[in-house]
């Protein structure tokens, strides 16, 4: 049966699911008990699974990860929450240096099954500490993989994938479409398979056309760009949602620029070094031959995030849509 | 448990049993039995002389690395004795050995100091870093500290899965300065995880001394700060550390939560082979406790108790050097790893990149060696 749910209600209702179906889950992190985590994705977990499973902990990010990895390798499956992604720093080193590499170092021999929540991104005036998003900081780092949905859908679908997957996940919650992102979402259990990109808008006719990647909540800004440019100039969008950023789904970015012969990347974090980057000389490297125009990054800016200007900072509609017609004219 | 434990006394005392003579404190004699005092004098003696050979081979250039236990054996080896099979040990740099003390092949261990074939880390780690499955021994990384919050984490999810089992978590004194090492106190204590948090204080972090490394009085009182009970404890006293460690275990296992021992102990050797103390420190300290030395002290005793002469002294000497000379002759002969297994264990199943620099890889000529 599906109901409208918004991402904070489809998030909620993955975790619940696979809590009731895998007794090794637990959630902790600050605020996630009684409370229901400060935008209540953890709500009423506490009620049903008790102190034990869904753990308010404290207030050290650090040792939120430390001990979720001591867990895992004990073979719990934590599923801890960054209050911000902003914050999970002090919990860097066991992500970078222990979390990723744990597999690895021990010849396979151990292995810490985690998945880390957290909001990412700006856009509700929180300021340069609740709004950034450092995705590349993950993806850069061997053995992780790093997922960032765009809907409810895929949030649930994501989630239960994410945590029934044998590797570590960073799973980013895009929190400006928190609650406006609302859509069908099924009662039962299902997955949504990693790695893989969704054309979620595909360019019609043979015209000019141009292929926009996004992913999270400026996935709909890529969105009304496209529509914009298509109702002034005619020009015709493939918008990509990546939903998993690593290991990205190259081949479907491929097809569709051997297709379009132009790319738009769009990201909040800043430009340089930026998963932009990565995904230019992806296509660079596979489909130069196909190029019609320059690969073209809308980012946010090489500075620290803004409060008062947030909005000027952001890579929204106004600034994706003039990027897609210079591409598609040049 | 020791009359020094406490969870909120900021003067801490130094637990010993053992005289410097050998002879025990009467009033403290833990009784520790014959058979274990024997084989503890066994393992301490095993190790001296591998760590002894493994420091002749990097200096032949026959491996890159290595960092010696030498003069903190105590610990290491009661801790062995101490934990049951289903126990977790976290090390640090230097306890290693408890994993040798709990049946894991000496072979494979020097195999990981070689990094060849016969590693079950498949060359991945510098030498010193062994860790082992068989044995519930974790990988460690060099990074001091995050492997304390991480045993606490796996005593939680032991309380939680009602196993009964403890993990023993370690840490040099310098990893006490880590925002790791206070979290692991503070989650410890609050989530009253069954384990056992041990800090090898040997005076040196590398060039570091303790006493420029925290104005703290001890590093035991850093523990109770947080509430967890903390003992203070002579490392070189294989009695006294014995009794402290199957005493914090005995309270963990009966749902007591965590302990912290600080064992109070000398860094003999270098940091490690890429050390060179004589920069930082005197002689003079160094020969001090050399005269404290944990093995001759429990040899002494030995003698005392009429366990040992020297004609056992010797043959225990004698099996430790061939067995070793052994494993070194075995290792040598491995064959080294495929360079595929770079890419392998990155993931549980390699992604298309690792795939693609996998192949292009095999396709070129070997690298140069080291030269």
């Amino acid at each position: 049966m599906e109901r409208t749910l918004n991402m904070v209600q489809a998030i909620n209702d993955a975790l619940r699911t696979e809590m009731r179906r895998d007794p090794r889950v637990v959630v902790l992190g600050e605020d996630v008990g009684k409370v229901g985590g400060v935008f209540r994705v953890t709500q009423g977990l506490y009620e049903e699974f008790g102190e034990d499973r869904v753990v308010d902990t404290p207030l050290s990010e650090g040792g939120i990860i430390g001990a979720a990895i001591g867990m895992a390798l004990y073979g719990l499956v934590p599923v801890p929450e960054i209050q911000f992604a902003d914050f999970i720093f002090p919990g860097y080193d066991q992500i970078v240096s222990e979390l990723a590499k744990i597999r690895w170092r021990s010849g396979g021999e151990y292995a810490a099954k985690v998945v880390i929540r957290t909001p990412v991104g700006g856009g509700i005036r929180g300021g340069l500490y609740h709004s950034q998003s450092p995705e590349s900081l993950f993806i850069h780092v061997a053995g992780l993989k790093v997922v960032c949905p765009s809907n409810p859908y895929d949030a649930k679908g994501l989630l239960l994938a994410s945590i029934r997957d044998p590797d570590p996940v960073l799973f980013f919650e895009p929190k400006r479409v928190y609650r406006a992102a609302k859509g069908e979402v099924p009662e039962e259990d299902y997955v949504v398979e990693l790695g893989r990109a969704k054309v979620v808008r595909a360019a019609q006719g043979a015209g000019k056309a141009v292929t926009v990647v996004a992913w999270g909540a400026m996935l709909y800004e890529a969105l009304a760009a496209a529509e914009q440019v298509k109702k002034d100039k005619g020009i015709e969008c493939d918008v990509i949602d990546l939903r998993t950023l690593w290991p990205v789904d190259v081949e479907t970015i491929t097809e569709s620029v051997k297709k379009t012969g132009r790319l738009v990347v769009v990201h909040e974090a800043p430009r340089t070094c930026g998963f932009g980057a990565e995904l230019v000389s992806l296509v660079c490297e596979r489909a130069l031959m196909h190029l019609e125009a320059p690969p073209v990054r809308v980012t946010g800016f090489d500075t620290p995030f803004p409060y008062a200007l947030e909005m000027e900072y952001l890579p929204l509609a106004h600034r994706i849509a003039p990027e897609i017609v210079k591409t598609a004219e040049f | 448990m020791s009359a020094e434990l406490s969870e909120t006394d900021i003067d801490v005392g130094l637990y010993r049993v053992l005289g410097d003579d050998g002879r025990v404190d009467a009033t403290r004699d833990p009784g520790v039995p014959k058979d274990v005092l024997l084989r503890a004098y066994r393992e301490m003696r095993r190790l001296r002389v591998l760590d002894a050979r493994m420091i002749l081979l990097q200096r032949q250039g026959r491996v890159g690395f290595y960092g010696a236990c030498t003069g903190q054996e105590a610990t290491p080896i009661a801790t062995g004795l101490v934990a049951r099979e289903a126990d977790w040990v976290f090390p640090a740099l230097r306890e290693q050995s408890v994993m040798l003390v709990r049946g894991f092949p000496l072979t494979q261990f020097v195999a990981q100091v070689f990094g060849n074939s016969g590693d079950v880390l498949k060359g991945r780690q510098m030498p010193s870093h062994q860790s082992g499955r068989s044995v519930n021994q974790v990988t460690w990384s060099s990074n001091i500290g995050p492997q304390i919050p991480q045993a606490v984490g796996a005593a939680m999810a032991m309380k939680a899965k009602k196993t009964g089992a403890l993990a023993f978590g370690f840490m040099g004194d310098g990893a006490t300065s880590q925002p790791d090492f206070h979290t692991a106190m503070l989650f410890a204590k609050r989530f009253a995880a069954p384990c056992v948090l041990v800090c090898q204080n040997n005076h040196w972090s590398i060039s570091v001394p303790t006493a420029r490394q925290t104005a703290a009085r001890t590093i035991a009182v850093k523990g109770r700060a947080y509430g967890v009970p903390a003992v203070r404890v002579d490392g070189n006293d294989f009695l006294a550390v014995y009794k402290v460690l199957g005493d914090a275990a005995r309270r963990a296992r009966e749902g007591g939560g965590p302990t912290f021992v600080e064992c109070l102990t000398y860094r003999i050797g270098a940091h490690s082979t890429s050390d060179d103390p004589t920069r930082y420190r005197s002689d003079a300290e160094v020969e001090a406790w050399k005269k404290k030395d944990p093995i001759d002290r429990l040899r002494r005793h030995l003698s005392v108790m009429g366990y040992i002469d020297d004609a056992l002294e010797k043959a225990i000497d004698e099996e430790a050097t061939a067995e070793v000379a052994q494993a070194v002759k075995a290792v040598e002969e491995m064959p080294a790893l495929p360079r595929r297994s770079i890419f392998e264990d990155v993931y549980a199943e390699m992604p298309w990149n690792l795939r693609e620099q996998a192949e292009a890889l095999e396709k070129l000529p070997p690298a140069p060696s080291h030269g």
